[in-house]
C-alpha cells in the first residue's frame, strides 16, 4: 500500500513540476494545484497510513496513537488545503489582471524573444 | 553568511531600485538573524528576537520612505534620484535616522541589538567548530556592509545635486502619508536611547514564550562602557563609510592615479579584488540568479531543491524502513492508477485543452479525498471534496478570460531550442517526481514519531471538550493559527476584489463567447411575463428545492464540528456551493434578485466574531482565546457540548462564507461589467448565463 501511494505522490509531483516550468500561466496554477495535492498528501502520511483507525474520540476517553488516527498531520493538511484554495484564487485573479494588462498569458508578462 | 555576501555584490550593484536595494538588506539581516538563532545559546536568541523587532522598526519606515520617494518624484531609481534633501527635507530626516538605526549608529534600536550580536559572536568562539572562530570578523564585515548600503540609501537618494530628470517635481508628501514614518522612526530613537523602559517588558514576553522558564540574565543598555562589542561596532562603522567612499570613486568616477608607487600596488590589488568582488562576480552571480524571468528562478530552486536531496541520500544512506509493508489493496490501487493518468493529463491538456485539464485535476482532487477517507481522516476528505468544487468553479469563470493558445509559425530554429529546454525540464519534473516517492517511501515505512499527537489526544476530550481532536486542535489548542489562517483568507478575498474593480479585459477576449452568442437573447428564468420553457427547467426547479437542504446540512455540519467530521471551514464551503449553483442554474440577475448577498458583512463579522471570541477569555482573565465548555441540558434535544470554540467556528464558517463569496461573485460580474466597458450594439441579450 505503501508503495501505491508514494508513486501516487510522485507522479502527482512531478506533473505538477513539469506544468511549473511552463510558460503559460494557466498551466502554472494546474501544476500548483497539483504539486499541492502531492505535499498535501506527503504531510498527511507523516502520521502513518491506518486503515480503520478511529477519528473520533469516544466522549470521556483519554485516546493513545495506539487506538486513533494521528490528528496533528491531518489539522495540519486541513489549513494547508483551505489556504492553497486561497492562494489559488489570488493567483488565479493576479493572472488575469496581467493578462488584461500586458495582453499576454506568458508567465513573464511579455512573449519570450525567439 | 554566504546570504550576506551575495546579498552585499547584489545590492551595491546589481540593483538600482531603492526597493530592491531594502529588499536585498533584508535578506542579509535575515542571514544575521538566522546565524543568531544557529548559534544555539539562550542569549543568542535574545538578540535574534531583539533585532526582529529592531529590523522590523527601521525596516518599515525605511520602506515607507522609499514609497514616499516613489509617491512624490515618479521614480525609485537611485540613479536618477540625488538632493532630495532640499526638496523634502522632513522625509529625509526620517529616513536618515532609520537608515542610521540600521547602520547601527548609537543611541538607536539597531546598535543595541548588533552589539549583543557582536558579543555573541564573540563568546561562541569556544565552539567545537572551527569556522567559529573566524566569526567576530564576518560579523563585523557583514555590520560594515549594512552600513555601506545605508550610506548608498541615503546618499543617493538626498545628497548630491538637485535631480535633473523627473516624472514628477517632488515636494513633501501628506502629513498623513508622513505619520506612520515618524511613529517608527520614534520608536527607533526611543528604543535607542531608553531600552529598558521601552522595548524591555516587551523583548521579556517574547523570549518567555520561546525559552519558557529557562531565560538568561541579560542588560539591556545603551552603555556597557569600553568593551570589544563597542570597539568592534566603532570599527564597523568607519569599515563601512571607507567602504562606501572607496566604492563610489571606483564606480562613478573612475580610477584615480595615486602619488607613491608602494600605495599604488597595495591599492591596486585592493581595487583590483574590490571590482572583482563588486562588479564582475555580481555580475557573474547576477546573470545566474538574478534574472527577472519566473522560469529559470524555478528551473534553479527544483534542481536545488533535487541537489539538497540527493546529497542528503548521498551521505546518509538511503534504506528501507523499519515497517512491514501492508498488502496492496486492488481497489485503491486502481484508484490511484486512475489519479495518476488524471494527473498525466492535465499535465498534457493543460496547453491544449483547459477545460479538459481543469476535469482531470477534479478527477485527480476526487482521488486524493477517497484516499483521505481510506486512511481514517474524515475532516480532510470533507474539507477536500467542498474546497475541490468551490476551486473548479473558480478556475471555470478564469477559462473566459485567457487568451486562444499562441500560434507560432514554426521555423527549425525554435523547434530545436524548445526541445532541449523540454528535455530538461521534463528530467527536472521526472527527477523532483521521483524524490517525492522515495522521501514519501521512506517516511511512510518508518515508524512515525510520537512528538505532540499523544498529548492532543490525550487532552482534547478533558480540556477542550470535544471527541473530534482535529477541530479541537484547530479550534481550541492551535486557535492563534487558525485566526491568523482566517485573517489571510480575509485579506485574500479583498484583494481579489480590488483586484477585479479595476479589471480591464485583454481586448480579444471582450466578445462575448460563442456557448453565449448561441442563446440568442432568450431570456432565463425569473422574466415572469416570458418563461424560458426549455432552459434546464428540471435542474432549475432541483436546485431551488435543494437551496434550504444544502444549507441545513451546512449548519448541521458546522454543529456538530466539534465532535463529528464537519467544522467551520467545510460548512462555510458548503453554504457557498449553494449560493454558487443557484448562480450557475439561474444566472447571476435572477440570483441577486432574489438573495441579498453582502460578502463584506459576512467577512467582517466573521472576524468580529473570532477575534471577540478569543477577547472574551481576557474578561475571566485567562490568556487569548482560552476557550470554555460546558454541556447543557436543553429540552427535546437533550445534551448538547456548548464550547466558546463553537463561537469561534462560528466566525470562521461566516468568515468562510463571504470569502468565498466575494471570490466568486467578483469574478462572476466580470463577464457582465465586461461587456458594459464595451460599446456594443444594441441587440445584445439582457441577461447572461453565469458558470463559464
Amino acid at each position: 500500500m505503501e508503495l501505491v501511494l508514494s508513486l501516487g505522490i510522485g507522479v502527482l509531483a512531478g506533473s505538477g513540476v513539469w506544468l511549473l516550468l511552463r510558460p503559460r500561466t494557466f498551466q502554472v496554477i494546474i501544476g500548483l494545484a497539483l504539486l499541492s495535492y502531492a505535499v498535501n498528501l506527503f504531510i498527511f502520511s507523516t502520521g502513518g497510513l491506518r486503515t480503520g483507525a478511529a477519528a473520533i474520540l469516544h466522549a470521556g476517553e483519554v485516546g493513545t496513537l495506539a487506538n486513533y488516527a494521528d490528528p496533528l498531520p491531518q489539522a495540519l493538511v486541513l489549513t494547508a488545503i483551505v489556504i492553497g484554495f486561497a492562494t489559488t484564487a489570488l493567483l488565479l485573479v493576479v493572472l488575469l489582471a496581467a493578462r488584461g494588462l500586458t495582453g499576454t498569458d506568458h508567465v513573464d508578462g511579455r512573449e519570450r524573444d525567439l | 553568511m554566504a546570504h550576506a555576501t551575495v546579498e552585499w555584490t547584489g545590492n551595491l550593484e546589481g540593483d538600482f531600485d531603492l526597493k530592491g536595494l531594502l529588499a536585498y538588506s533584508t535578506i542579509s539581516h535575515l542571514g544575521l538573524i538566522t546565524l543568531l538563532l544557529g548559534l544555539k545559546s539562550e542569549l543568542a536568541l535574545v538578540a535574534a528576537i531583539f533585532h526582529i523587532m529592531n529590523h522590523a522598526a527601521f525596516k518599515c519606515s525605511l520602506f515607507m520612505a522609499a514609497g514616499i520617494i516613489d509617491h512624490e518624484t515618479g521614480t525609485r531609481d537611485i540613479r536618477r534620484l540625488s538632493g532630495l534633501n532640499r526638496s523634502m527635507p522632513f522625509t529625509a530626516r526620517l529616513a536618515l535616522v532609520a537608515a542610521a538605526a540600521m547602520a547601527g549608529v548609537p543611541l538607536l534600536n539597531g546598535f543595541l541589538s548588533k552589539e549583543m550580536f557582536f558579543a555573541e559572536a564573540l563568546s561562541a568562539q569556544d565552539a567545537v567548530s572551527p569556522w567559529l572562530n573566524a566569526l567576530p570578523a564576518i560579523a563585523m564585515l557583514a555590520s560594515a556592509f549594512s552600513v555601506t548600503y545605508s550610506l548608498r540609501f541615503i546618499h543617493g537618494a538626498f545628497f548630491g545635486p538637485d535631480p535633473t530628470d523627473l516624472p514628477r517635481t517632488p515636494h513633501e508628501p501628506a502629513t498623513w502619508m508622513r505619520f506612520p514614518v515618524e511613529i517608527l522612526v520614534l520608536t527607533c530613537i526611543m528604543v535607542g536611547v531608553l531600552p529598558a523602559a521601552t522595548v524591555g517588558p516587551f523583548l521579556d514576553i517574547a523570549a518567555h514564550s520561546i525559552l519558557g522558564p529557562a531565560m538568561p540574565a541579560y542588560s539591556l543598555a545603551v552603555w556597557h562602557g569600553f568593551n570589544v562589542p563597542l570597539l568592534m561596532s566603532m570599527v564597523a562603522l568607519a569599515g563601512g563609510v571607507l567602504l562606501y567612499i572607496l566604492l563610489q570613486q571606483r564606480l562613478l568616477v573612475g580610477p584615480e592615479g595615486p602619488p607613491l608607487l608602494r600605495r599604488l600596488e597595495g591599492q591596486r590589488i585592493f581595487e583590483r579584488s574590490m571590482v572583482f568582488l563588486s562588479w564582475r562576480l555580481a555580475r557573474a552571480l547576477e546573470g545566474i540568479v538574478g534574472t527577472r524571468r519566473l522560469q529559470p528562478q524555478l528551473r534553479i530552486l527544483i534542481g536545488l531543491a533535487i541537489l539538497a536531496g540527493t546529497g542528503t541520500v548521498w551521505l546518509r544512506g538511503f534504506g528501507p524502513g523499519n515497517l512491514p509493508l501492508t498488502p496492496v489493496d486492488p481497489v485503491l490501487a486502481m484508484i490511484w492508477s486512475v489519479g495518476a493518468a488524471c494527473a498525466l493529463g492535465a499535465a498534457w491538456q493543460a496547453k491544449f485543452h483547459r477545460l479538459a485539464a481543469l476535469i482531470l485535476v477534479g478527477g485527480v482532487g476526487l482521488v486524493v479525498c477517497i484516499t483521505f477517507v481510506w486512511f481514517s481522516a474524515p475532516d480532510l476528505a470533507l474539507t477536500q471534496l467542498t474546497v475541490e468544487i468551490v476551486t473548479t468553479v473558480l478556475l471555470l469563470l478564469g477559462l473566459r478570460w485567457l487568451p486562444k493558445r499562441l500560434q507560432v509559425p514554426g521555423g527549425r530554429e525554435p523547434e530545436v531550442l524548445n526541445r532541449a529546454r523540454r528535455l530538461r525540464d521534463l528530467a527536472l519534473a521526472v527527477g523532483a517526481g521521483a524524490g517525492m516517492a522515495m522521501l514519501a517511501y521512506a517516511v511512510m515505512t518508518r515508524t512515525p514519531p510520537d512528538l505532540l499527537a499523544q498529548p492532543f489526544l490525550a487532552r482534547a476530550y478533558a480540556e477542550g471538550g470535544g471527541t473530534n481532536v482535529v477541530n479541537v486542535i484547530l479550534v481550541d489548542f492551535r486557535g492563534f493559527d487558525t485566526l491568523g489562517e482566517i485573517f489571510v483568507v480575509a485579506a485574500v478575498a479583498l484583494a481579489t476584489f480590488a483586484l477585479l474593480r479595476r479589471f480591464r479585459p485583454a481586448a480579444d477576449s471582450l466578445e462575448l463567447p460563442e456557448q453565449q452568442r448561441d442563446q440568442d437573447g432568450t431570456p432565463l428564468h425569473g422574466d415572469a411575463e416570458r418563461p424560458a420553457a426549455d432552459w434546464l427547467v428540471v435542474p432549475f426547479a432541483l436546485t431551488r428545492l435543494l437551496f434550504p437542504v444544502i444549507v441545513i446540512v451546512a449548519l448541521f455540519l458546522l454543529l456538530r464540528g466539534h465532535d463529528l467530521p464537519g467544522g467551520g471551514f467545510s460548512a462555510g464551503m458548503v453554504v457557498a456551493i449553494a449560493i454558487i449553483v443557484q448562480y450557475m442554474i439561474g444566472g447571476t440577475e435572477w440570483t441577486e434578485h432574489r438573495l441579498r448577498l453582502r460578502p463584506h458583512l459576512w467577512i467582517g463579522m466573521g472576524l468580529l466574531l473570532a477575534s471577540g471570541t478569543g477577547l472574551a477569555a481576557w474578561l475571566f482573565g485567562r490568556p487569548f482565546l482560552t476557550s470554555y465548555f460546558a454541556y447543557a441540558e436543553l429540552p427535546l434535544i437533550g445534551k448538547v457540548p456548548t464550547a466558546s470554540a463553537l463561537l469561534f467556528d462560528i466566525g470562521v464558517f461566516a468568515l468562510v462564507v463571504g470569502a468565498t463569496l466575494l471570490m466568486l461573485v467578483a469574478l462572476a460580474h466580470q463577464s457582465v461589467r465586461g461587456h458594459r466597458a464595451t460599446p456594443r450594439p444594441a441587440e445584445r441579450p439582457p441577461a447572461m448565463a453565469e458558470g463559464g
